[in-house]
């Protein structure tokens, strides 16, 4: 066994805690730094409910150990807010009634984020690919390709008027 | 689930990595994206004493083409298969598979070299490989070795690796005058492993199959060639005859167990079907 000072900058906020080897990302997460926003849904890496942006591409949270992320950037979902402005995709899933019981949703959002930073208007098709590795089990998969569409276009429509 | 305890490495070179693994030995793992390996530790399946991890090491994610080959470092995320446009005009085989690995969030990790290394014929690439006819590169105390693609797969879970030695590189050969290539897979959902998978490349000359390598995905005990398919096809005139020959060999040579995903009979049909699809999408690729 062995211990580790790991540092990783979370939305933006540097953390350093001494952990375990074995500590999962999303352990450091929850436990060690206090964000649980970013939910433990399944364990075994089916889910994406621990979904979480590392050095701004989405990773499965409980599949990556605290240490391999060591110096990196992450985002979950506490950092998509700016201050009391909800971030589109939020916004998004408010107007849309993206989410029923709302436990996938940390997961869904970041990697709604990840497709439109990639692509500023996917189709549908694009937009449930790009889902595919989040599940929702209240199964409202509709509302929340349609929060998604809602998020792009604003995002779209706010970086034209920049 | 939390894995069990482990002392952990993060060695910043290939060479600090071998010293590591020459060191520990079996006691040692490697851990590349973990997306296989992160889970087994938290079933318990895996308890390694030791992981040395790759992520720290620099260049080991080159995916370029040099002289006749595609060459791509072991530690190639397969998320990068899919936004390279080389891989995608070139490589279509390749680009297929990638696309359908797992799921898009795991393919952010998940790394080409981890998913042929660990050897499991569930796993999409060595299948791909296999019909590739790829050359894995293998770094240990005594320097860099070559190793066919036919030599790597020995069992379920076992390659051809020595104990002090990591893949470091695949390389496949770069796309020829007529050639064209495909994968097919069945699945329940995204995210399963295949029900079955069928990898195709061929190098055609007219309507002949000047050449042919298909790998199966999932059908049996260790990652397999269809061998018998490809007879069917070598030398031959491609038609609709031929192929459902070179199918029908397929689901007669694979060896596929009864599982949650269906019974050996459903299994064999199964990839007779995707064979011969993907042939059929291999040869029409062979023409543009």
């Amino acid at each position: 066994m062995s211990r580790h000072q790991v540092s990783i900058t979370i939305n933006g906020k540097a953390y350093t805690r001494e952990v375990d080897a074995r500590t999962l990302l999303v352990h450091f997460i929850r436990e060690e730094v206090g964000l649980t926003g970013t939910h433990i849904g399944c364990d075994t890496t089916s889910c994406g409910a621990c979904t979480v942006l590392l050095d701004g591409k989405s990773v499965k949270s409980c599949t990556v150990f605290a240490v391999t992320a060591n110096g990196k950037e992450l985002l979950t979902v506490e950092g998509l807010a700016q201050g009391k402005e909800l971030h589109p995709i939020q916004e998004g899933f408010w107007e849309k009634h993206g989410l029923q019981c709302g436990y996938c949703t940390p997961g869904m959002m970041i990697s709604a984020k990840h497709l439109l930073d990639r692509n500023a208007n996917p189709t549908e098709a694009q937009i449930r690919e790009g889902l595919s590795g989040n599940l929702c089990r209240c199964t409202g998969y509709n509302n929340i390709v349609e929060a998604v569409q809602y998020a792009a276009e604003k995002m779209r429509s706010d970086s034209g008027a920049e | 689930m939390i894995p069990g305890e482990f002392e952990y490495h993060a060695p910043s070179s290939v060479q600090d990595a071998v010293a590591l693994l020459a060191k520990h030995r079996d006691e040692a793992k490697i851990l590349a994206g973990g997306q296989s390996l992160i889970p087994a530790m938290r079933f318990r399946l895996a308890a390694p004493e030791i992981l040395i991890d790759l992520n720290g090491i620099g260049g080991l994610d080159q995916l370029e083409e040099q002289g006749s080959e595609l060459c791509i470092g072991a530690m190639t995320r397969e998320s990068a298969l899919e936004e390279s446009d080389l891989v995608q005009k070139r490589y279509p085989l390749l680009a297929d598979a990638a696309a359908v690995i797992a799921d898009p969030v795991v393919r952010n990790m998940a790394t080409v070299g981890g998913n042929v290394a660990h050897a499991d014929p569930a796993n999409d690439h060595p299948a791909v490989m296999l019909a590739y006819g790829a050359t894995v590169y293998a770094e240990g105390p005594k320097g860099k070795r070559s190793i066919a693609i036919d030599d790597f797969f020995l069992d379920l879970f076992e390659n051809a690796l020595e104990i002090d030695e990591i893949l470091t590189e695949l390389r496949i050969p770069a796309p020829t005058k007529g050639s064209g290539g495909a994968y097919m897979k069945l699945e329940r959902k995204v995210g399963d492993y295949a029900i079955s998978g069928v990898a195709v490349q061929l190098v055609m000359d007219g309507s002949t199959c000047k050449d042919v390598r298909i790998g199966l995905t999932n059908v049996s005990p260790a990652p397999m060639r269809a061998k018998n398919a490809e007879q069917e096809l070598i030398g031959k005139a491609v038609d609709a005859a031929a192929i459902a020959a070179a199918a029908k060999a397929a689901a007669g040579e694979c060896d596929p167990s009864a599982d949650l995903r269906g019974g050996v009979d459903y299994k064999r049909d199964m990839t007779r079907v995707l064979t011969e699809r993907a042939l059929v999408r291999a040869v029409e690729r062979s023409k543009e």
